[in-house]
């Protein structure tokens, strides 16, 4: 009776502390949104989304905006993410057994997963290097590079997760119509992907548009919309940099404006791949 | 005829070289960075760089002692407060939780991976900073600390590194086989002798790659930590003094590094490190990984 009473303590104790963990999970996550939430709401105006911003903005003495951070973010992103789409798609399709052997396609597995655990931090350095190397400066390009090389491995391998899912079965009635390799992974194998290409294109994009270190080294910063793929050009995440790092609290209190409007275009991005993932699901052969 | 297949071997030839980038991509990296930090090693030996203490850009004086004291200090700390945490989280969302909170938490969890780490850092900026600084290191008897310190990174770096911990825990412990556990309950284990005795066992390998998976993300976070560590590359003498970690030390010299070629080859060469360490610990994480996925067939 003893010995059951301690084990039935054992268990309510632990029953105790898993509450408390998952109550720190999820209050971290609410408190992370309340409070940029509360900061960033108060100090928005509409003024600072419909202008560029300029010295005087940073200064805090009224005036400007971070229209062209919002627009060089998208620059930057949405290139990054539509190439690193395309590369991500050929690679995830040559891994299946019909072109690659099992042995390779595993060995390029892992170089993925060992991509996407470097830090993005190293992605800027190491364009940054490239950068210097061909004597070029800081630019739209090499961030878009930067970027790139930080979603490859994200939506590689979450089309690459999906393609497994596809029947033999149906690769074969391909075949057995007489479609050539290529055609089969374009048109059969990639309808059934679907899923996994909204979700892994969609993982990348809110992961380019948020990641600041990786844009650190690389695009510099400017205040206007960039021209040409040359331009260096402002972004969202390093200009909550700049802005925090001026003394004025009232500048500082900006950077919770942009960090607000970045903290917006995220969620957005999550909660359409959900939406979208469901949809495509349907059009997917079990 | 002629023309489909020549679409299929162009098709083919052109996914080919595309992943053999990307197989290269990997060496190409190690290459362009140990060619960047040869002249800083030149300049000046290893040992010099990796034992001194003394980090002074402008009088060409690179030691990251200071610096790798930091590193550890912080990783470490965020992975104790993260470790048990996530994994009592994603017992409870397996084991415990009742199928509605199981399908709101999921999604919460998500979200909280797809956060940017700027917008953590910021968070840091605001809430952690003051809440040190009036409360946590007086009460430990540090009176001057000014918020920005070693324990404020670490903190959010546990923040950080909760979601990838919890998702790939859940994902190791659901491919548990259900026998396994109905064996344990029905010789009349209690619910968590059943978690502690059969599914840790079970999925230790699956849970000891989450956590050096997590351990990566933490060890490699960059601009979170620069927000808040206060930036100083003296050996810290307390947790709640400012210090400095490898990634965080890029972040903060960012603007110098296209004037001083030295400190940009120092740069170059601490990534190195950070590559070669994350790399080290990523592959026997995927490799622990992969042995736990054959076993159960997740």
């Amino acid at each position: 009776m003893e010995l059951l009473n301690r084990r039935l303590l054992e268990e309510k104790i632990f029953a105790i502390l898993m509450i408390c963990s998952i109550l720190i999970v999820v209050g971290s996550l609410i408190l992370i949104f309340t409070v940029i939430v509360f900061n960033g709401a108060s100090s928005i105006s509409l003024e600072m989304l419909t202008q560029t911003s300029s010295p005087r903005f940073y200064l805090g003495k009224g005036g400007g905006g971070i229209l062209n951070a919002i627009i060089g973010s998208l620059l930057l992103a949405l290139p990054a993410t539509a190439v690193a789409f395309l590369i991500g798609i050929s690679i995830a399709l040559f891994l299946q057994r019909d072109f690659t052997h099992p042995t390779i396609s595993n060995f390029i597995r892992l170089c993925l997963d060992i991509l996407w655990g470097v830090p993005s931090i190293v992605y800027g350095i190491f364009c940054m290097t490239i950068m210097i190397g061909i004597g070029m400066s800081t630019s739209l390009l090499f961030g878009i590079i930067a970027l790139t090389l930080l979603e490859i491995p994200i939506i590689t391998r979450s089309i690459d997760e999906s393609i497994k899912m596809t029947p033999l079965g149906l690769k074969e009635s391909a075949y057995s119509l007489g479609s050539t390799k290529f055609e089969t992974a374009i048109k059969v194998v990639r309808r059934q992907a679907l899923p996994g290409i909204v979700a892994g294109v969609l993982l990348g994009l809110g992961r380019g548009i948020g990641d600041a270190a990786s844009i650190l080294l690389t695009v510099g910063d400017s205040n206007f919309i960039p021209d040409s793929l040359y331009d260096s050009t402002a972004a969202l995440p390093t200009m909550i940099l700049n802005l925090l790092s001026m003394p004025d609290p009232n500048v500082q209190s900006k950077a919770y404006a942009v960090a607000f409007i970045l903290l917006i275009i995220v969620l957005i991005i999550s909660i359409a791949s959900r939406s979208l993932i469901k949809k495509s699901t349907k059009y997917v052969i079990k | 005829m002629e023309k489909r297949k020549l679409r299929d071997l162009i098709g083919t030839k052109l996914m080919l070289v595309i992943t053999i980038f990307i197989a290269f991509l990997f060496f190409l990296i190690l290459f362009t960075l140990l060619t960047g930090s040869f002249f800083i090693i030149e300049d000046q030996s290893i040992t010099e760089l990796l034992f001194s203490s003394n980090w002074r850009p402008r009088s060409g004086e690179f030691g990251l002692l200071g610096v790798i004291i930091g590193t550890i200090i912080v990783t470490s700390i965020a992975m104790i407060i993260a470790v048990p945490i996530s994994l009592l989280t994603s017992v409870y969302i397996v084991e415990y939780a009742p199928k509605k909170v199981r399908q709101v938490i999921r999604p919460f969890i998500d979200v909280l991976a797809g956060v940017p780490s700027v917008v953590y850092g910021l968070c840091a900026f605001i809430v952690f900073v003051p809440l040190i600084r009036d409360f946590v290191a007086p009460f430990f008897g540090e009176f001057n600390s000014s918020g920005f310190s070693l324990f404020t990174a670490s903190l959010i770096l546990s923040i950080m590194v909760f979601p990838i911990i919890i998702s790939l825990c859940i994902e190791s412990f659901n491919a548990i086989p259900i026998e396994l556990k109905e064996a344990s309950l029905s010789v009349g284990a209690t619910k968590w002798e059943t978690v502690k005795k059969v599914i840790f066992r079970a999925s230790g390998p699956g849970v000891l790659s989450a956590i050096l998976l997590g351990f990566g993300r933490a060890f490699g976070e960059t601009i979170a930590v620069s927000m808040v560590i206060g930036n100083q590359e003296k050996i810290p003498s307390s947790l709640f003094n400012q210090g400095q970690t490898l990634a965080s030390i890029i972040a903060q010299n960012y603007v110098d590094v296209m004037s001083l070629p030295r400190l940009q080859s120092a740069l170059i060469f601490v990534a190195l490190i950070l590559f070669i360490v994350v790399l080290i610990f990523n592959m026997l994480g995927f490799l622990i990984l992969r042995k736990a996925r054959a076993r159960w067939n997740y």
